[in-house]
């Protein structure tokens, strides 16, 4: 484990069961849920939503349950009411396709609309939904943007190549994968080395990326960590111990 | 196929068979068998009929026969138009069966000189061949249920198949009481429509209770009032059935047989084709291994299992069938059906399992009926030994394995009912009588059948917002039919029950860049399941297609491996067989433990162990379960012995285990076999009221609790959702893999769960759960025979009986949950041999023997 990566890390453990980090000095929260907490911008971030997956993939013959927009929601209401946010920004591909925003039921968009109320709601562009959300400018509580500035982080949907410090993106679908006692567990996680992290998907329906894939790998210069989403608490998983 | 007569100096039966063919029986110096005439009989009746015979007594063409006499006998078939059609369609569980049948169908089709076309057709058949069988239908069509699901699905899949007078079912016994079976009744059900007077003859090889195959079998109400007959084939000669105790000694604990190969390989040099019988292909490639390690003769030895590329499976048959094979290891890829030479001898390197297997393996040597087939039984530990001999017992009463009642399951019948939407529209009372008439579904009631047509339009959910994407749209008439072609074409892709495993690819790995910080899959070796490397960590090695590799990790959808630098495998899942032992095996086992006179048939060194147990713990009856209880090292021990099979200990190990987390008994961990199983715990347990423990109701709440967080169900749920088509396996242009398939469908299910758990899929994944992988049925029967007949030692130190169970401790995969196991690691040293020393310290003199 780098410098960097030790100090991000500590004071390691977060009363809800998350992750305190820093990522370039930035105090953050890697929580249970796949949500980055930004403490001093009182700030949630999530990633990949994928809202109506269930029903694009209907749309074309395969009918998935109808439930993951619902499943999703109701995942992010609980975190609003525990964190009580200024600003809650959704990190791109936010809905699933183009037409996502008119297939998604009623009590839904009011669901969302009454999370947006009294604080901040920002959209940022995707590459699943920026027509989706181009379309919908009318429909959708909040502003919509491509990147946005929060003190030394820099939030956008898809990660940079380079060396992109502060850089807070998801975009890929992190997962990780350990094997113990003869079994192998495969969950969404975070990617951070300290200087830039990766969300998992917050979307129900969502699927995963190996992080040792070289997408994911080769964003970092030294291994990073890997922050998996267990039942009710993140699992700090060293490089070298996924399999 | 071989008609395989009696010698013609036996006086010839009133044949009754048309002069074209007695006289090719004659010419080939044969006469017609009993059996092959009544069921030429039988078709003269109309009758449908269900022929029970063993293996070589000219079975097949007795199905045939019926139809070639009804060929022989009509006049000049037109191009096209009425009588252009298939007259026969044969359908068999295996696609190589096809082909085998066709060359052995065209000898008396040329001998006899009959104008009679025939054509197999299975999913490798090309697509111009097919269109051709289309356009020009032959007389005779051989093909596989897969291919009978996408014939129901055909547009003109009526007028297709208006001609068709006969269907004929092969080795029905290895199919009917399944998800195929399922498919393959609803399919004949459509055919019948199609052709009210088509006769359905099914073939099978011999059951316990053929009455239950025929009841499957039976249309209702039979459009001509004709039931099924059933035709018993004569048996053939009793087969030589011996158990080899290798050097007078069988091991206390193992599965491999190990200790036996040097003999084994004595056997083989000594024997024409051998076929060497395992359980499963980790243990094929084990023996295989061992076998060859000591190859000083450089017999060729021959290796057949299911992971192995189709093109070397075929390769190593056609060896056999030249006879250029000595000895092939194999797994139940071998089971069925073809003749693939001059078998010798078939060894049983393993537990038999059941006896109806075991007569279907022994069935593989010398397809003479006739002349006795030769097997060896070769037992890998002392229940093994019990096992073998009560299947020997089994075996020589004609006593089979009892097959449990099925009824059809509802992803088949989803799958069905979008195939007829694809072929032309139906009325919902319609296709709810036809699908009545058949066998698995006579007793489905017309709500759940609407439930089923609703999963196929929409998906089957409360929330009904899928209306305007529906697959299948009411017509004018209120019929349904398929929304557009594409969606038919969709469907097409992806009939059949059969779902394959997730596969990875073994490649060998290579470290790239200066970091060496990442492996590259380099060659590919071959494939394996998925959940075989999940059990395995970075080093471990294991046999694969006859070489030694070790495991690195898994990248995407490759297994990445390397040369092994030491030869001594390791194997995780060693102990697991697909097949538990049969509920009619496991009750002679049961019965033989607790009979004293019947102990002297064992080896000496088995009886005396029997005997120490009986010092040491105690003979349980048969209706009665041993329970011990005893500490060792910082654990106490629970080993009960319910010989109920490997799937119904473990889903009870699972449930008991929930139950002394509860009762606050600190359980750490369980195993099993197919004759005991161990759980192990941080408190005593010999104070606890063992009849509260072994209460049936634990099959209520805790089963539900259990089962639904269990990888099991999502593993269940994923075949339903495939099956049912709510998922599509083949998609046009890309192939999904089985990888991102599994991955999806967790979280669907996860979601699904929360949201609508009522689901029809759920439900049906539920059944399908209980009735395989957990066996719930049986732990039931178990349960309700032991309440009030438990029979409890406490001991100070283990028995004679529990070691094989113990030693499986530490070698295969623990149950429990995932904290507590950190801490079983330190439990799990159970050295074998120390075991025994431990067990025969101050022995009784007169029982050193059982050493």
């Amino acid at each position: 484990m780098n410098a960097q990566l030790r100090a991000a890390l500590s004071p390691a453990r977060h009363p809800c069961g998350g992750l305190r980090v820093l990522i370039e000095g930035e105090p953050c929260v890697l929580r249970c849920s796949g949500a980055l907490w930004a403490i001093n911008h009182r700030t949630l971030i999530v990633a990949d939503l994928h809202l109506e997956k269930g029903s694009a993939f209907a749309a074309r013959g395969q009918m998935l349950p109808p439930y993951d927009s619902a499943a999703t929601l109701t995942k992010l209401e609980a975190e609003i009411d525990a964190l009580r946010p200024d600003a809650v920004v959704l990190l791109g591909d936010s809905f699933h396709d183009s037409k996502s925003v008119g297939r998604m039921a009623a009590t839904d968009r009011i669901r969302l609309d009454r999370m947006a109320e009294g604080r901040e709601w920002i959209w940022l562009e995707g590459n699943h939904d920026i027509q989706a959300l181009a379309g919908a400018l009318d429909d959708l509580t909040g502003q919509i943007v491509e990147t946005l500035e929060l003190g030394s982080l820099r939030l956008i949907h898809e990660p940079q190549q380079g060396v992109r410090p502060g850089e807070i993106a998801g975009h890929l679908h992190p997962a990780a994968r350990v094997a113990a006692y003869g079994r192998g567990v495969r969950r969404p996680c975070f990617v951070t080395d300290g200087r830039r992290a990766l969300l998992p998907a917050f979307g129900a329906f969502t699927g995963g990326l190996d992080v040792r894939d070289p997408a994911i790998a080769g964003l970092f210069e030294d291994p990073p960590l890997a922050a998996a989403l267990g039942r009710d608490k993140v699992h700090a998983l060293a490089w070298e111990t996924l399999r | 196929m071989t008609p395989a007569a009696a010698p013609a100096t036996l006086p010839p039966p009133a044949t009754g068979l048309p002069p074209l063919f007695a006289d090719w029986f004659e010419r080939r110096g044969w006469a017609p068998r009993r059996h092959q005439l009544e069921m030429v009989a039988a078709a003269e009746a109309g009758s449908h009929a269900l022929l029970v015979a063993p293996t070589g007594g000219g079975k097949t063409l007795a199905g045939f026969l019926p139809s070639l006499i009804e060929l022989a006998g009509r006049g000049p078939k037109p191009a096209f138009g009425p009588g252009s059609g298939v007259h026969t369609l044969y359908l068999s569980p295996l696609k190589a069966l096809t082909t085998d049948v066709e060359r052995n169908l065209m000898t008396p089709i040329r001998e006899i000189g009959l104008n009679v076309h025939v054509e197999s057709r299975t999913g490798d058949t090309k697509q111009s061949k097919r269109q051709r069988q289309r356009d020009f239908p032959p007389d005779i069509l051989l093909t596989t249920p897969e291919q009978l699901a996408l014939f129901c699905a055909w547009d003109g899949a009526r007028s297709y198949f208006a001609d068709l007078k006969c269907v004929v079912l092969d080795e029905v016994h290895a199919i009917w009481s399944g998800k195929r079976g399922d498919l393959l009744s609803l399919g004949l059900g459509r055919l019948q429509q199609f052709a009210p007077d088509m006769r359905r003859v099914a073939l099978s090889a011999t059951v316990d209770d053929p009455e239950m195959i025929a009841d499957w079998l039976r249309p209702l109400p039979a459009p001509t009032g004709a039931g099924v007959r059933i035709v018993r084939g004569d048996p053939g000669a009793p087969p030589v059935v011996d158990v080899l105790v290798s050097q007078g000694h069988v091991p206390w604990a193992g599965h491999t047989g190990l200790h036996a190969i040097p003999e084994v390989y004595d056997i083989l040099k000594g024997a024409g084709m051998t076929l060497i019988f395992v359980n499963t292909r980790w243990q094929a490639e084990f023996v295989f291994q061992q076998l060859w390690a000591m190859n000083d003769e450089s017999l060729p030895i021959g290796l057949h299992h299911g992971s192995l590329a189709a093109e070397q499976r075929r390769k190593v048959e056609a060896a056999m069938a030249r006879g250029d094979l000595r000895a092939v290891v194999c797994t139940s890829t071998l089971d069925l059906g073809i003749d693939w030479g001059d078998v010798d001898l078939v060894i049983q390197l393993a537990a038999p399992r059941g006896a109806s297997r075991l007569v279907q393996r022994i069935g593989r040597a010398n397809h003479r009926l006739d002349e006795p087939s030769r097997a060896l039984m070769v037992p890998a530990s002392r229940f093994e030994m019990l096992e073998c001999q009560a299947a020997r017992e089994a075996v020589a009463a004609n006593a089979f394995d009892w097959e449990p009642h099925h009824t059809g399951t509802l992803d088949t019948l989803a799958q069905h009912v979008m195939g007829c939407a694809c072929s032309e529209p139906f009325a919902m009372d319609d296709l709810y009588t036809e699908v009545t008439a058949c066998g698995p579904y006579r007793d489905l009631a017309y709500e759940t059948f609407e439930e089923v047509v609703d999963l196929v339009a929409t998906g089957g959910y409360a929330l009904r917002t899928y209306e305007r994407f529906a697959r299948i749209v009411r017509d004018r008439q209120g019929r349904w039919k398929v929304r557009n072609q594409q969606t038919a074409q969709r469907h097409r892709m992806n009939v059949g029950a059969i779902v394959a495993a997730a596969t990875l690819n073994v490649r060998v790995a290579s470290r790239r860049g200066g970091s060496g910080k990442h492996l590259i899959g380099g060659r590919k070796v071959g494939e394996a399941e998925e959940s075989y490397f999940e059990a395995m960590s970075p080093g471990d090695t294991f046999i694969f297609a006859g070489q030694v590799w070790a495991f690195q990790g898994i990248s995407g959808m490759d297994a990445l491996v390397t040369h092994a630098t030491h030869k001594d495998p390791k194997i995780p899942s060693w102990g697991g067989s697909k097949f538990p032992m049969s509920t009619s095996l496991a009750s002679r086992v049961r019965a033989m433990v607790q009979d004293r006179d019947h102990w002297r048939v064992l080896p000496p060194d088995v009886q005396e162990w029997l005997e120490l147990q009986e010092v040491r713990s105690a003979i349980p009856r048969a209706d009665t379960m041993l329970v011990e209880t005893f500490p060792r090292g910082s654990r106490h021990f629970l080993v009960a012995y319910p010989f109920e099979g490997s799937l119904a200990h473990t889903t009870l190990a699972m449930l008991l285990t929930r139950r002394l987390d509860r009762l606050g008994v600190g359980p750490l961990g369980f195993v099993c076999t197919d004759y005991s199983l161990a759980v192990w715990s941080i408190h005593p347990m010999d104070g606890l009221d063992l009849d509260a423990l072994f209460e049936p109701d634990m099959l209520g709440d805790d089963l539900e609790n259990w089962l639904e967080e269990s990888f099991i169900m999502k593993r269940t749920f994923r075949n339903c959702a495939l099956i049912s088509g709510l998922i599509e396996r083949r998609q046009p242009g890309a192939e999904k893999t089985g990888r991102q398939v599994t991955f999806s469908t967790d979280l669907i299910y996860d979601v699904l769960r929360r949201h609508q758990p009522d689901h029809l899929l759920l439900r049906t994944a539920r059944a399908d759960a209980a009735a395989g992988m957990l066996d719930v049925a049986r732990l039931g029967q178990l349960l309700t025979r032991i309440q009030g007949h438990i029979r409890h030692m406490p001991l100070d130190r283990p028995s004679p009986f529990c070691v094989p169970v113990l030693v499986q401790i530490g070698r295969e995969r623990v149950g429990g949950d995932a904290a507590e196991m950190i801490l079983e690691a330190s439990a799990s040293d159970f050295d074998q041999s120390a075991l025994i020393d431990e067990i025969m310290a101050d022995a009784p003199a007169d029982l050193e023997g059982a050493r």
